[in-house]
């Protein structure tokens, strides 16, 4: 992130101070020191800190910037990182209450909030335990530790005879201090150290232990949970008029009868932005319409041709970059059997089932703005870059959306939201993003080409490896302005910044590109394109869908050439452990080794990946059915096996795991965004088909293999790419045919079987 | 008199074969056999809802009851693995399955019997080849006495003639390919053309408007009431997409119609609407002019416009702004936007069937492939709201009076 | 004005009468469970009962609803007293981002009303009209065949 303006840290104390004296409790002062962020601009150390502190204690030391406790006993937690549906909030209190030693519902967690929380930079890439969670763990292990100290002072017993529960310090004698009677201003305002004493897993209570989630029962009874529920006094409703496609430009527009429409009160235009603001949502939709109709845009014909789409990409410039080579000397003499193959993937939505939505307000010369972003620090910089406001005058608050599995139009409806909003001060303004505008301008998982080729030795190795994936950035996020389409769109015409590969190991295209199996001789390498046909950013798991896609797909290729079972080729050339162990327990619960044989419609395959080659390891067996006549394919079972580290909230684990299988079903089985030479074509449920209930397998088991005391390893991502590829195998082993290019649609998958 | 009637009635049965082996059939025969299984439409009487391609056992509802398709796959013990060609070509073209029994007309042999033998021979190789499914036979539901079968014999007599198609010199052979496929594999007729009380299409009504599933199926004759008239290139791109910009979309029993002939010949589809066109006549020059005058309207983009009603105190007209107007006016193009209106064949038609089927139940989405929906109104419009927004729609979109017993048609479709 | 009866209660309403019934609920009657999804009738978000039938909110104009019985997950319990449909739904965890989720409710509430000894079948085939992203779908048919069992035993939710 670029440097935030020097006044940036006493800002955002002051809010924070004016935020909690509400609460009439002890005010504890903290510093939020620049961070970077976690996903996409690896992991700088703050100025100045010497050591390494655990998980986002690095950019953020001082305790009470996680944990605050008032005099009465009440504890609320702190985290940068956001609800999207993931469950985070949940798992984040666990951990609190179990190294805090307070019962979970004396806890109160407060999320991403420019004025409150850690800058903790996006909710993405599977970090939150990793970085959320390992902070607040030894934040809540050493503010125990402190409390025992001072209540070993006060009771003047040892500290080690001490001991913490719910919420009290007790003495051997039975003598009890609670918290909030040893709580003191100042007294967590101290930085972080190094090593924290930790809890012994196996005297956990509250982690390791499936919790219901706190937001299901709010979700389920019509509470108000979601930006889109927010309703503030005076709120406005605002529609916003977007361009028929990319570049267009407003060359006219006639509002005037739009003017005169009932609970219309304005009309925003600044260059191609245009959008409508009513008094009630109706009207603003009507009058959204009514503009669209009177205004008139020049389009251009700019987007490749989509039948042509992989061959249209690999003929791109990219840059090359040989992210891995074992070792540099030249492969061994030429083996026994060699393949080549090559797999793409389309442009796929995220099309979360509610459209984006922010809601903003100016008053009092500070732009507050409510938005489902997955990084409130990055979204009030270009915000604030937009509207030329110091970033100290921008307040962004995160409040859940619809299910957020990217970089979605979340950030651009705040953008929205803060451009109407700054021309109406005092007034709140809600955008609501229609349908078709969600589809047509959220920023797509980018469309991608790999080309892999190996060879084997006479025992049935792999003895070389050579793998190259093309591909766009995975990340157009802001930061900069100019990442808004409100950026992009007014008359200032702010550039999108310059599209940028993430660097490994987490990298983006390239994502899990680079194998985790042993082979004695591998290249893979990385072209990045930097011209983007498409609006293109973060889709859940980036290249790690497609990269571990090919490469499972590959391997049982390889293994089918060495006529080794797919599972047991894979344990031939794996070595870690803990995959090992994984892909043992997925093969065992599915029961692969008495599988039914493949062929005659009916087939089992199998894909294994560790996210990130850091995060997760995943694997999953499938069966299905294959219907010779339309090519139809009906999943029937599917067995996973997980490792996270320690485990905090199994179930949650488990809802994660059966989502990203079965969002990744729909992703493998259905989807392509599709596109004429000027516009987006799939705009709404018909165009943009994707999962349905008569598709559902008829089980789905998640196995976690448990790894008490590991550090967290986060799993939102880990089973999209396996589960494609024990798609994929599962199809070449009922039919024989094996497709490498996604969807695997049943209009291909018939046409590969033939008559 | 009764003997030769039994004579006709009675039918021998034809020996059971041992199942062939796929492999001894070439392999062109049964791609070609594939072609013309998806011209017969076959796989949409064969195929049960949910149920597997050719397994038989979807209901087909008659004015008599209701018939269970068979299983047409090879199976030995409940297809046809057992039948010998003789016995495939008999039932084609006689009606009269492998043990002799009468089959009832809802396989329309009545059309099946045009065919060549060599378009038999590779449909016969087809269907053996496709994987043996085992799925017993869904007895019938027919009241006495139709369930009993030596009678189809009797209704043979009346209206079934048996014979191959004898092309007609005074057409080209596009017209006359076009002709033998529409009226023998295709069986366009079974479902297009009105029939008499026994359930036999009336011959002097060709392609006249019938019904079929609860839906009706449009008069493609010289009667057609398309608002825009049909011509050979519009056919052809309406059968090979399923939709067209001036015609709306195929759905209904139409709709697997069109997703079977999406896999076959251009040529076929050329030959089809040459001769469907051919039937249809010549458009009279008002109908032509009203067209052009739809055509450019159509033409426009109403992107965006705003569903503003006229008409405000017309329930009919509120109605429509309130609950149709954003998707039948939203610019979106066809297949998956909604039409505009005046181009709706559901609304001009000669029956206001469909019309009232899709406002109830909409077009629901069925699997995740890309297909136009739309939400149904059954529970939210009462009778009463639902003639006034047909009478709108009627006098605006087509300016035709509204249907006769449009109550009767409203009742039956609840 | 117009007339609404919601939950129980009639509402007056000063919305255009062409105004989607979604948008009275969210706005003037501030029920937050039905959902916009998609406004055309195609994801579900938005379902809610309207005599006894699921019906998409979104395309349904509130001059349709004189007279009639509206109902949405706020009237089949609450955070306190949660209905069984709603505690089927808390017990199996059926939910990730969970907006897919009031419609999903509703629409198994509307055939669970109609058949309380619905097959599986059943239940995937009528949820086959709503959608949801987070792939929650093992976990919402597992909730909606608790939700039979619980309302067996329960006194049946107000509709
Ligand atoms: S919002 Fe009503 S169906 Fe999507
Ligand atoms: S739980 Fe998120 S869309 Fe269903």
């Amino acid at each position: 992130m670029t440097a935030l303006l020097p006044n940036d840290t006493a800002s955002a104390h002051i809010s924070r101070r004016a935020v909690l004296q509400g609460a009439g409790a002890l005010i504890v002062s903290f510093t939020i020191s620049p961070a970077a962020s976690s996903q996409d601009k690896g992991r700088a150390k703050a100025a100045g800190t010497a050591v390494k502190l655990a998980g986002s204690l690095t950019n953020t030391p001082y305790l009470d910037a996680w944990i605050r406790i008032d005099a009465d006993g009440s504890v609320t937690a702190f985290t940068g990182k956001a609800e999207l549906g993931q469950g985070i909030k949940t798992a984040l209190l666990q951990i609190t209450a179990e190294e805090l030693e307070v019962p979970l519902d004396h806890l109160t967690l407060i999320t991403a909030d420019t004025a409150l929380t850690a800058n903790e930079g996006y909710t993405a890439g599977s970090h939150s335990m990793q970085d959320s969670g390992t902070a607040l763990r030894n934040a809540a292990a050493q503010a125990r530790e402190i409390l025992i100290g001072v209540a070993a002072s006060r009771m003047n017993v040892p500290a080690a005879q001490l001991k913490a529960a719910s919420g009290v310090v007790i003495a051997p004698s039975g003598a009890r201090l609670s918290y909030g009677e040893l709580v003191s201003p100042t007294l967590l305002h101290v930085q972080a150290q190094p090593v924290s004493k930790l809890k012994d897993p196996a005297s956990f209570r509250v982690m390791n232990r499936s919790q219901p989630r706190i937001d299901i029962p709010g979700k389920v009874t019509g509470g108000s949970v979601y930006v889109q529920d927010m309703r503030l006094p005076g709120m406005l409703h605002a529609r916003v008029v977007r361009p028929p496609s990319y570049g267009a430009q407003l060359a006219a527009v006639d509002s005037a009868a739009v003017e005169r429409m009932p609970g219309v009160m304005s009309i925003v235009r600044d260059g191609n932005f245009l959008a409508v603001v009513a008094e009630r949502e109706y009207q603003a939709i009507k009058a959204m319409r009514s503009l669209a109709a009177g205004s008139k845009w020049q389009e251009q014909s700019t987007l490749p041709k989509q039948a042509e789409l992989a061959a249209t990409l690999s003929g791109l410039p990219s840059q090359e970059f040989r992210i891995f080579e074992k070792p540099e000397s030249s492969p061994p003499d030429a083996a026994a059997t060699a393949l080549e193959a090559t797999y793409t993937r389309p442009y796929v939505a995220h099309a979360s089932i509610g459209p984006s939505c922010a809601v903003a307000q100016l008053r009092d010369e500070t732009l507050t703005v409510w938005t489902h972003t997955q990084g409130v620090y990055p979204d009030r910089q270009a915000i604030a870059e937009m509207l030329s406001l110091p970033p100290d005058r921008v307040h962004c608050i995160h409040v859940q959306g619809s299910g957020c599995y990217g970089h979605n139009g979340a950030d651009d409806a705040a953008g929205d939201a803060a451009l109407i909003a700054s021309k109406m001060p005092g007034r709140p303004i809600r955008v609501q993003w229609m349908r078709e505008q969600e589809f047509a301008w959220e920023p797509f998982g980018p469309a991608m080409v790999a080309k892999a080729r190996a060879s084997l030795d006479s025992s049935g190795r792999i003895a070389d490896w050579e793998y190259g994936v093309w591909s766009n950035t995975h990340s157009m996020r802001p930061g900069p302005a100019g990442a808004l389409l409100a950026g992009q769109h007014m008359a200032l015409a702010l550039p999108p910044p310059a599209p940028k590969p993430l660097p490994q190991p987490e990298g983006g295209g390239d994502r899990n590109a680079i194998p985790l199996y042993a082979l004695p001789h591998a290249k893979v390498v990385h072209h990045f394109i930097p011209s983007m046909p498409l609006r293109v950013s973060a889709l859940r798991s980036l290249g790690g869908y497609m990269n571990v896609f090919s490469i499972e797909s590959f391997m049982d290729e390889l293994a089918l050439a060495a006529e080794t079972d797919p599972v047991a080729f894979r344990l031939k050339h794996l070595d870690d452990p803990r995959a090992r162990e994984v892909v043992t327990v997925a093969a065992d619960r599915f029961g692969w080794s008495g599988r039914q044989k493949g062929g005659s419609g009916r087939g089992c395959g199998f894909g294994f990946a560790r996210y990130k080659n850091l995060a997760a390891y995943c694997a999953i067996a499938m069966q299905l059915a294959v219907e010779h006549e339309t090519g139809r394919i009906r999943v029937e079972r599917i067995a996973a096996a997980v490792d996270t580290g320690q485990a905090v909230n199994p179930d949650g684990i488990r809802n994660q795991i059966e989502g990203g299988i079965l969002q990744s079903m729909s992703w493998t089985l259905y989807e392509a965004v599709s596109f004429d030479d000027t516009r987006i074509l799939c705009v709404d449920w018909s165009t943009y088909p994707i999962l349905r209930f008569g598709s559902v397998p008829n089980s789905l088991d998640v196995h976690i293999v448990e790894r008490p005391g590991q550090p967290f390893l986060g799993c939102g991502e880990a089973s999209q790419g396996p589960a494609s590829a024990a798609l994929a195998n599962a199809v070449a082993d009922a039919t024989g045919k094996r497709l490498r290019d996604l969807p695997l649609t049943a209009a291909r998958l018939k046409a590969a079987i033939g008559v | 008199m009764i003997a030769a009637f039994l004579a006709f009635a009675w039918r021998s049965a034809v020996e059971p074969i041992e199942p062939p082996a796929a492999s001894g059939f070439d392999r062109s025969l049964i791609r070609h056999g594939a072609e013309l299984a998806a011209l017969g439409d076959c796989s949409a009487c064969h195929t049960a809802r949910e149920g597997r391609v050719f397994a038989g056992g979807r209901p087909i509802g008659t004015p008599f009851g209701t018939i269970y398709s068979t299983n047409i796959t090879p199976d030995p013990s409940t297809g046809i693995g057992r039948w010998s060609q003789v016995a495939f070509t008999r039932a084609m073209r006689e009606g009269v399955d492998r043990n002799g029994r009468h089959l009832y007309p809802a396989f329309p042999y009545d059309h099946f019997t045009l065919i060549s033998d060599a378009d038999i021979k590779a449909l016969y190789a087809y269907l053996m080849t496709r994987q043996p499914i085992q799925a017993p036979a869904h007895a019938n539901e027919l009241p006495f006495p139709l369930n009993v079968r030596p009678l189809l014999a009797g209704w043979k007599l009346l209206f079934f003639r048996e014979g191959r198609y004898r092309a007609d010199s005074g057409h080209d052979s596009t017209w006359n390919r076009g002709a033998y496929l529409a009226a023998g594999l295709a069986h366009c007729g079974a479902c297009h053309t009105p029939r008499n009380r026994l359930g036999a299409e009336k011959d002097n009504r060709l392609f006249g408007g019938g019904d079929s599933e609860n839906w009706h199926a449009y008069a493609i004759n010289t009667e057609s009431q398309s608002p825009v008239p049909w011509d050979a290139s519009a056919l052809q791109f309406y059968l090979r997409n399923g939709w067209h910009a001036l015609h709306g979309v195929a759905r209904g029993p139409m709709a697997p119609v069109v997703e079977n002939l999406a896999g076959v010949p251009e040529t076929d589809l050329v030959a089809i609407a040459a001769y469907v066109v051919s039937v249809m006549g010549n458009p009279t020059p008002a109908r032509l002019q009203r067209a052009a005058g739809l055509t450019a309207t159509a033409s426009r983009n109403t992107a965006g416009s705003s569903p503003q009603s006229a008409l405000a105190n017309d329930v009919g007209a509120t109605i429509y702004a309130a609950a149709c107007a954003s998707c039948h006016e939203s610019g979106q193009p066809l297949p998956f936007g909604g039409i505009n209106l005046a181009l709706s064949i559901d609304v001009s038609g000669e029956e206001p069937t469909n019309l009232i089927h899709v406002v109830l139940d909409g077009l629901p989405a069925t699997g995740e492939v890309q297909i136009p929906i739309m939400p149904g109104f059954a529970s939210t419009l009462s009778d009463r709201q639902l003639l006034a927004l047909l009478t709108y729609l009627r006098a605006r979109f087509a300016g035709k009076p509204l249907w006769n017993d449009v109550g009767k048609s409203i009742g039956d479709a609840r | 004005m117009m007339e609404l009866k919601v939950n129980g209660r009639v509402h007056s309403v000063d919305a255009a009468p062409d105004t989607p019934l979604l948008y009275v609920l969210r706005d003037d009657l501030q029920l937050n469970a039905a959902k916009y999804g998609c406004g055309l009738g195609q994801c579900g978000a938005c379902t809610v009962i309207v005599d006894g039938e699921a019906v998409f909110s979104c395309v349904i104009p509130i001059l349709l609803l004189q007279g009639k019985e509206i109902t949405t997950v706020e009237g089949l319990g609450s955070i306190d007293q949660p209905g069984p449909m709603q505690r089927a739904f808390i017990e199996e965890q059926a939910a990730q981002c969970g907006y897919c989720i009031p419609g999903m409710m509703m629409r198994a509430q509307a055939l669970l009303q109609k058949n309380p000894l619905v097959s599986d079948e059943e239940i995937r085939r009528t949820l086959e009209q709503n959608l949801c992203r987070c792939g929650t779908h093992m976990r919402i048919l597992r909730a909606v065949r608790r939700a039979v069992q619980l309302m067996q035993v329960a006194t049946p939710a107000r509709t």
